[in-house]
């Protein structure tokens, strides 16, 4: 542990705190330190314990054993409130806004300056603004929230935090639903608030973000705090290495692909999204067994709305779908099914999971009515309990048992439950959108593992992501997504991060 | 990785941790209920004994309470049927009036045909007619949008206007001297007799509850159903057909209301009489939801109701108690169910928290 560098007090310091849940140790006699005016970065992999800290100190879970201080004395935190009155603000990775609110409307929520019965709507604009000015947080405190932008609407809730004073900042996975460009801004306001002796505390999984910006970073495993360190001691190898307690290997293994014979041919598709408005446009391209051609494009670039269609989740206005040669039938995801198209969506919660159903029957969402898992009408619970317990131990699902509903998980369990069912048909085409997002660096690279293992058997494959390291690593060739119209195709080698970055934002070679 | 099954341990906490709420909701509802027979100066030692008397106290009595819970069944199941879905069908009423009336016109119509035919005839139609009845929201919500709720209301106002024209006009009763809206009785042939105190109507609705609970569970189509109640989005992304499991699940919900109605006038009333059937359908929401939308959960809850209108007779004669108590009583039980959180804090079950925890999972994804 690091002691504090000043002769100042820690900002906050959490002493052994022990949190059970029925079967699982949360956090094991977990001790952890924010000196003021620091960034650290609490880093772990899903499931690792961090949600359940930052949730003992925002006082959301009452901890079995331990003890919280701010500024060097002993607090008893029971709820929220508490904790906003000890000065700890927090940011959720899901805003908690009211869209059609002004942004000064959101701020002051529960807070409301009056005069008499009315609300001071003016003085609160004026204390906004200063703060804005001060922490150089540029919100406009008369938008309405919902016609900003993701990175904005952050602002807005940071604001927020500040405008309760807070002096203590949890930041919980800020970078998850940022641009590069809006999170390096978030990182430039970060550090303007440390200077101002604010201290935060960010959450987060990504690696290189940790390096960039954190003084000191706690890493956890399995409810402990494996160790604490700084940027200049370590590096990405140094902290994967702790996050998963092995060695892991950052880059995929891979051999040059072997495309043959055309699988998934796409003629002059065009798709709508649901407001009516052309995402796809007449759009071509193939897919070879035993290549993995990667789409990448920033987010809302037409791909969610391809996939749909390839995956038959939403009919096209036009073109054609070939699979082996033959035309498929739009909308009709069973039929896609049963000719040997598996499907790693993009939201495993709303389309990939039911989550209240066990591990064992989400593995059989789309076979359920197959011999062994039925015969006739009448399911049949051995065969499907047999291939849960097989599928769990070949995909690593970390779980209490078969039976254990898939929403107890966390997401990257989540997720090898479904890559478990999706790769265990019959093959001819894997399509796969953003399949490791939000995941930590364990189950990514399992997946990226099983990934190529799938091309390798001569499966074609279609990944699409946003993250470029992800596409620049696993694909074959690439196809580069923009206003829903393909304006590249290239291969991965004569690809860099600079020339896709220009592609994907429009700008011509 | 080891696979648990479910020991006879976990059942019982399983039932124990669904059934609680429902049980303290009933004791605690009879607490209340016996504060207010002494602040109106009646005994409730005496009043909740003439209630137990005449809902369970000897053969006839426990004949009542079954008769009074049948019909409850069979709605309570509709409603619960429907919900595995995610809908909620509120048109069990008007199923049940077209199942009810279906069954009287083959009852009185058809002549001469031996009861072992003309009984399970007359129940199958009023089935049917409840499925096509209770097919007509599903469509409308698959191929319009509307909600089943709002066009399940409507419907049953159709309901009660059609069959009310009915009894009043094509079937009605020609007996000379009959001014009264209603058929004619029905045939001996087409009754659903009694064994000893037992109904016969309830040893069906008894069936039907597990048929129901088999087809939810051990099923391909309820495993449809259910995953369309539980993520539609799922289920499309599965394969399933969405919306002919939608379609499908309303038939079969109006096919047991549809026989409640049907068995009602088999077992109960001998003819179809618009007004004898009112309210039955509704009550299926609060049996169902009192039955924590299981389909045999729906079985204890439907023969409670059934008991308590069974014994407020004898209550009222005996203890001087008016029969309305027991509609306050079944009220606040209801409202417990719905509130359950009053009786998990009274009981201290953790099963609340037990279900919110999850075991690993990232900020704000829970």
């Amino acid at each position: 542990m690091s002691g504090p560098l000043t002769g100042e007090p820690l900002a906050l310091e959490a002493r052994n705190i022990t949190k059970r849940f029925p079967g699982v140790l949360a956090n094991d006699s977990v001790d952890f330190a924010l000196e003021k005016g620091e960034i650290h970065a609490l880093l772990g992999e899903n499931g690792a314990g961090k949600s359940t800290l930052m949730n003992v100190i925002y006082g959301l879970y009452s901890p079995d054993e331990g003890q919280i201080c701010v500024d060097g004395k002993e607090v008893a935190i029971r709820d929220p409130n508490d904790a906003i009155a000890h000065g700890i603000g927090m940011v959720h990775q899901h805003f908690m806004l009211v869209p059609v609110f002004t942004v000064a409307e959101n701020i002051v929520l529960g807070s409301e300056i009056t005069r008499g019965p009315t609300l001071d709507m003016r003085q609160a604009e004026r204390q906004i603004r200063r703060l804005s000015e001060e922490f150089g947080l540029q919100v406009d405190p008369q938008a309405v929230v919902e016609d900003l932008a993701v990175g904005e609407q952050q602002r807005v809730e940071i604001v927020k935090a500040l405008y309760r004073d807070a002096r203590i900042l949890v930041l919980d996975e800020p970078t998850a639903v940022l641009t590069p460009q809006e999170a390096d801004d978030l990182f430039r306001i970060m550090r303007q608030l440390t200077d101002r002796g604010v201290s935060i505390i960010f959450i987060t999984h990504k690696l290189k973000e940790v390096l960039a910006v954190a003084d000191h970073i706690t890493v956890m495993r399995r409810g402990r705090v494996v160790g604490t360190t700084t940027p200049e001691e370590t590096d990405e190898q140094g902290l994967a290495s702790m996050m998963v307690g092995r060695d892991v290997v950052l880059e995929v293994d891979k051999s040059p692909a072997q495309p043959q014979q055309i699988v998934l041919e796409v003629q002059n598709l065009s798709v709508q999204d649901e407001r009516g408005v052309v995402a796809v446009r007449d759009v071509s391209f193939e897919v070879r067994a035993g290549e993995i051609l990667g789409i990448a494009g920033v987010q809302g670039n037409g791909q969610t709305e391809l996939v749909e269609a390839l995956t038959g989740l939403r009919a096209p206005q036009s073109g054609r779908i070939l699979l082996d040669g033959r035309e498929v039938p739009f909308h009709n995801p069973r039929y896609l099914i049963e000719h040997g198209v598996a499907h790693i969506p993009e939201d495993r919660q709303k389309h990939g999971l039911v989550l209240p159903y066990s591990i064992a029957d989400n593995l059989v969402l789309s076979t359920y009515y197959r011999e062994p898992f039925s015969r006739g009408v009448q399911r049949r619970q051995r065969p499907i309990n047999a291939r849960a317990g097989a599928l769990i131990e070949e995909f690593d699902v970390r779980a209490p048992g078969a039976f254990t509903p898939a929403g107890n998980l966390s997401g990257g369990n989540q997720q090898k439950v479904i890559v478990a069912r999706e790769l265990s048909r019959r093959l001819r085409l894997l399509v796969a959108n953003q399949p490791t997002r939000g995941l930590d660096v364990g189950s990514i690279e399992f997946i990226h593992r099983r990934m190529v293992q799938v091309r390798d058997e001569q499966i074609a494959v279609l990944l699409v992501s946003a993250e470029l390291d992800e596409i620049l690593s696993l694909a074959d060739r690439i196809v580069v997504m923009y206003h829903g119209r393909i304006v590249a195709t290239l291969a991965t080698a004569q690809a860099t991060r600079d020339k896709l970055g220009l592609l994907m934002a429009g700008s011509g070679l | 990785m080891t696979l648990r099954n479910s020991s006879p341990g976990d059942i019982a906490r399983r039932l124990w941790r669904s059934a609680s709420v429902p049980i303290g909701s009933v004791l605690l509802a009879l607490l209340i209920g016996a504060i207010i027979l002494i602040v109106s100066g009646a005994s409730p030692v005496e009043a909740y004994r003439a209630l137990f008397r005449g809902s369970f106290g000897d053969a006839a009595a426990l004949g009542r309470t079954l008769e009074k819970a049948t019909p409850l069944i069979f709605s309570g199941l509709a409603v619960a049927f429907a919900f595995k879905a995610g809908l909620f069908n509120i048109g069990a009423q008007g199923q049940l009036l077209f199942g009810a009336v279906t069954a009287a016109a083959i009852g009185f119509m058809i002549e001469g045909l031996p009861p072992l035919i003309h009984a399970p005839l007359a129940l199958l139609g009023g089935a049917l007619a409840g499925a096509l009845f209770g097919a007509i929201p599903g469509m409308l919500k698959t191929y319009t949008g509307a909600h089943e709720v709002i066009t399940t209301i409507m419907l049953n106002y159709i309901a009660i206007n059609l069959t009310d024209y009915l009894a009043n006009g094509p079937l009605q009763d020609t007996t000379p001297g009959n001014i009264v809206a209603r058929t004619p009785a029905i045939e001996a042939s087409a009754r659903i007799p009694a064994i000893g105190a037992i109904p016969l109507g309830f040893v069906i609705a008894l069936l039907m509850a597990a048929l129901a609970w088999w087809l939810l569970w051990h099923t391909t189509i309820g495993f449809e159903i259910r995953t369309v109640g539980l993520n539609p989005s799922a289920a499309n992304y599965a394969g399933m057909r969405v919306s002919t499991t939608i379609i499908v699940t309303m038939m079969l919900s109006g096919l047991l209301a549809g026989m409640g109605g049907a068995v009602e006038t088999q077992g109960i009333i001998g003819r179809f009489q618009p007004g004898f059937n009112v309210g039955l359908g509704f009550d299926g929401i609060t049996i169902a939801l009192l039955g924590k939308t299981h389909p045999l959960g729906v079985i204890p809850a439907a023969v409670l109701v059934g008991a308590m209108r069974a014994g407020s007779n004898l209550m009222q004669f005996n203890a001087d108690v008016a029969t309305e108590i027991i509609d306050v009583i079944l009220a606040i039980i209801l409202f417990f169910v719905a509130a359950d959180s009053i009786i998990r804090w009274i009981l201290r079950t953790r099963a609340v928290s037990e279900e919110k925890v999850t075991l690993s999972t990232g900020w704000g994804q829970q």
